[in-house]
């Protein structure tokens, strides 16, 4: 914290608001030097379809970073995702090439309530079964994808097999803005609303900063724990009909590490891991910042295969400097106790 | 509960007699499993997962984790085909390849001590970190023309009968990591640190510098499995032992080491590793395919955790049960 904080009223001075702000804007300047260099490189790198082909990759990521930084500001973690968005896909695909004649929204639903069951047993197994969400989740990652691989084996469901109506909700668009986008923004906005200006979003938050207390301030950890994570599945259950959607071809693989770029999203964008800060709208922004460095690394004609190192260097990248401001926090405190 | 019957019911001996009734139930029921051609496989699977859990029990007992063990295996076989390619010889290879895991280690070991950051997130991190310059060193392609002497003894049994060469190296590290473990004051500071770091770091443990070796210890020992996973499928690839964290972590943890540190036997542990192997390889032989035994592996990693803490609930209710009892008499 500079100097000019420490003069501020007590009140203000650590409000948790100015340091998230900061945290948020980091990514934004990166993200901004990241387009700025590779467009200077290769101005194609700003075209329509480029910017396009970037927001509608970001979108599917940014719906599961929603429901995981959800999940990670509690102080929990769901690593399950990548399956869930697997299984999901897999049972929508199926459905809609069976009953060609099923609506759109038939099978988001269908999406959402696939994953929320998914998520359910989640909670129920880290609430009721008193484990770390990450063994848990670690362990039904394996599971879920385990029972997609059984249940489709080596069979895909191939864009062909799907109607037409389906395949066509990727690309088109209301007002010029991609459905995909769309769903995308109002996932984010809705989560950002909740966590924000909502109670239980305030609750979310209280549970990370500090289990016990939340649970002697008489907040119902217990319902919101298995919200956080029915959210988290169905979210990611929703990515799947996304998924299915833009790339019209589903086999059991679907989505097979994607839980470690969704929780890179959440950490980059500013999700603490011991939870308790960080915002839906960061996470939404990192899900774009590695999406964009991915497309930057093909423009600029960097080896693709740098791409996960670069994930991972991001995510440690990130854990430090969520540890700098926590060391200059307890610092700033000490400081002020001494002066008292 | 008497001392004996606590002893009986606890974790570690239930797994072990679990275990025995696996072998035995297989044997009599899963045609060829009983053979010595299948035990060498099965030795053969075993070996990466328990090598790597040796380290691994220490780093839970002392309330860490080490995820990247599988990518820092995986980006030690991609320097191995690549010094191997290099012209480089494998006598040379080998031991440098342990180094390269032991490096992965210390970049850990620095990140989680030094900085204080927590090991989840942090091997999270080099999980997709170290796999990552798996594939920028070898890309997708493999490298498979390693010298016959040396796959040839990976994959060999001693004297053409039914013990495979590596038990040996198993046996050896495996009584080596125990009586460490459990009977040196080393092993019983790792306990102290588990159960309460704080507690441990004031009556003397040196608890960062403690971690960071083990750490080390784990980077250097997913490298040699590394390099005993690309002389076994005489292939050096960048997704060599891709989730191999998972069973891992599960067979710890299904071997009664708790999650949260400071309990934990390696018999317990060794036995854990055994009852996923067998279960697995019984399950192969009875054709379940290979994805789908991820159910198998996930289960045991969710009732592991689960199971413990119903004993617990149960016998809590036992206690207050003996307790009104008692108190009515």
């Amino acid at each position: 914290m500079t100097a000019t904080s420490l003069e501020a009223p007590a009140a203000k001075r650590f409000e948790p608001k100015n340091l998230l702000r900061t945290r948020e804007l980091g990514i934004v300047l990166a993200l901004a030097l990241l387009i700025a260099y590779t467009a200077i490189d290769n101005p194609r790198f700003l075209s329509g379809q480029s910017i396009r082909d970037n927001l509608l990759n970001t979108a599917i990521l940014a719906v599961m970073a929603t429901g995981q930084a959800i999940v990670v500001i509690t102080r929990n973690i769901d690593l399950s995702v990548g399956s869930v968005l697997g299984i999901s896909a897999f049972t929508v695909a199926t459905m809609m090439s069976t009953n060609p004649g099923l609506p759109m929204i038939v099978a988001l639903l269908a999406g959402l309530a696939v994953g929320a069951v998914a998520g359910l047993v989640n909670g129920v197994l880290v609430r009721f079964g008193k484990v770390p969400a990450l063994v848990v989740t670690l362990g039904t990652l394996y599971i879920y994808r385990g029972i997609t691989y059984s249940w489709a084996g080596g069979s895909q469901v191939n864009a062909d097999e799907l109607p037409r109506h389906f395949l066509t909700f990727a690309n088109d668009n209301l007002l010029g803005i991609p459905w995909l986008v769309l769903i995308a923004l109002v996932v984010v906005g809705a989560g950002s609303l909740m966590m924000r200006n909502y109670r239980v979003g305030r609750e979310l938050y209280a549970m990370g900063s500090s289990p016990a207390a939340a649970e002697l301030a008489g907040i119902k950890v217990a319902r919101n724990l298995l919200g956080a994570f029915v959210l988290s599945g169905a979210l990611a259950g929703l990515a799947g009909v996304l998924y299915a959607a833009r790339f019209g071809t589903v086999d059991a693989a679907a989505g097979t590490g994607m839980e470690l770029n969704v929780v890179a999203a959440v950490v980059v964008g500013g999700v603490a891991v011991f939870g308790g800060s960080g915002s839906v709208w960061g996470a939404a922004l990192g899900a774009l910042l590695l999406t964009v460095i991915g497309s930057a690394l093909a423009v600029l004609d960097i080896n693709q295969f740098w791409q996960q190192a670069i994930v991972g260097a991001l995510i440690i990248l990130a854990i430090c400097a969520d540890r700098l401001v926590a060391v200059r926090i307890a610092r700033s405190l000490r400081k002020r106790d001494a002066h008292v | 509960m008497s001392e004996a019957r606590k002893r009986l019911t606890s974790w570690d001996s239930i797994i072990l007699v679990l275990t025995v009734l696996v072998l035995i139930i297989a044997s009599l029921s899963v045609d060829n499993f009983g053979t010595s051609r299948n035990f060498t496989f099965m030795v053969l699977d075993l070996l990466p997962i328990i090598l790597i859990a040796l380290p691994m029990t220490m780093i839970i007992v002392t309330g860490e984790i080490d995820l990247s063990v599988a990518s820092t295996l995986g980006l030690t076989s991609s320097m191995m085909g690549w010094l191997w390619n290099q012209g480089l010889s494998i006598e040379t290879i080998i031991p440098l390849c342990v180094v390269i895991g032991a490096i992965c280690g210390v970049v850990n070991g620095f990140l989680i001590t030094g900085l204080g950051l927590p090991s989840l997130a942090v091997t999270i991190g080099t999980l997709a970190l170290y796999r990552g310059l798996a594939f920028v060193v070898l890309g997708d392609g493999a490298v498979a023309d390693f010298p016959w002497n040396y796959t040839g003894w990976v994959t060999g049994t001693i004297g053409g009968g039914a013990v495979p060469n590596v038990l040996i190296l198993i046996v050896v590290l495996a009584l080596l990591f125990g009586i460490v473990q459990h009977a040196t004051p080393f092993g019983r500071s790792l306990y102290a640190i588990g159960a309460n770091a704080q507690a441990a770091h004031f009556s003397g443990i040196r608890v960062a510098r403690t971690k960071f070796w083990l750490y080390v210890v784990s980077g250097a020992v997913a490298g040699l499995v590394g390099v005993l996973w690309t002389l076994r499928y005489s292939s050096a690839r960048a997704d060599n032992g891709s989730g191999l964290e998972l069973a891992v972590v599960a067979a710890v943890l299904l071997g009664g080491v708790s999650i949260f540190g400071g309990k934990g036997s390696l018999p317990g542990v060794l036995a854990g590793v055994v009852l996923l192997t067998a279960l697995q390889n019984a399950l192969r032989l009875e054709d379940v395919s290979g994805q789908a035994l991820n159910i198998v592996t996930g289960s045991l990693l969710v009732l592991s955790v689960l199971l413990p803490n119903i004993t617990t609930a149960v016998r809590g209710n036992y206690q207050r049960r003996r307790l009104r009892q008692a108190a009515s008499r």
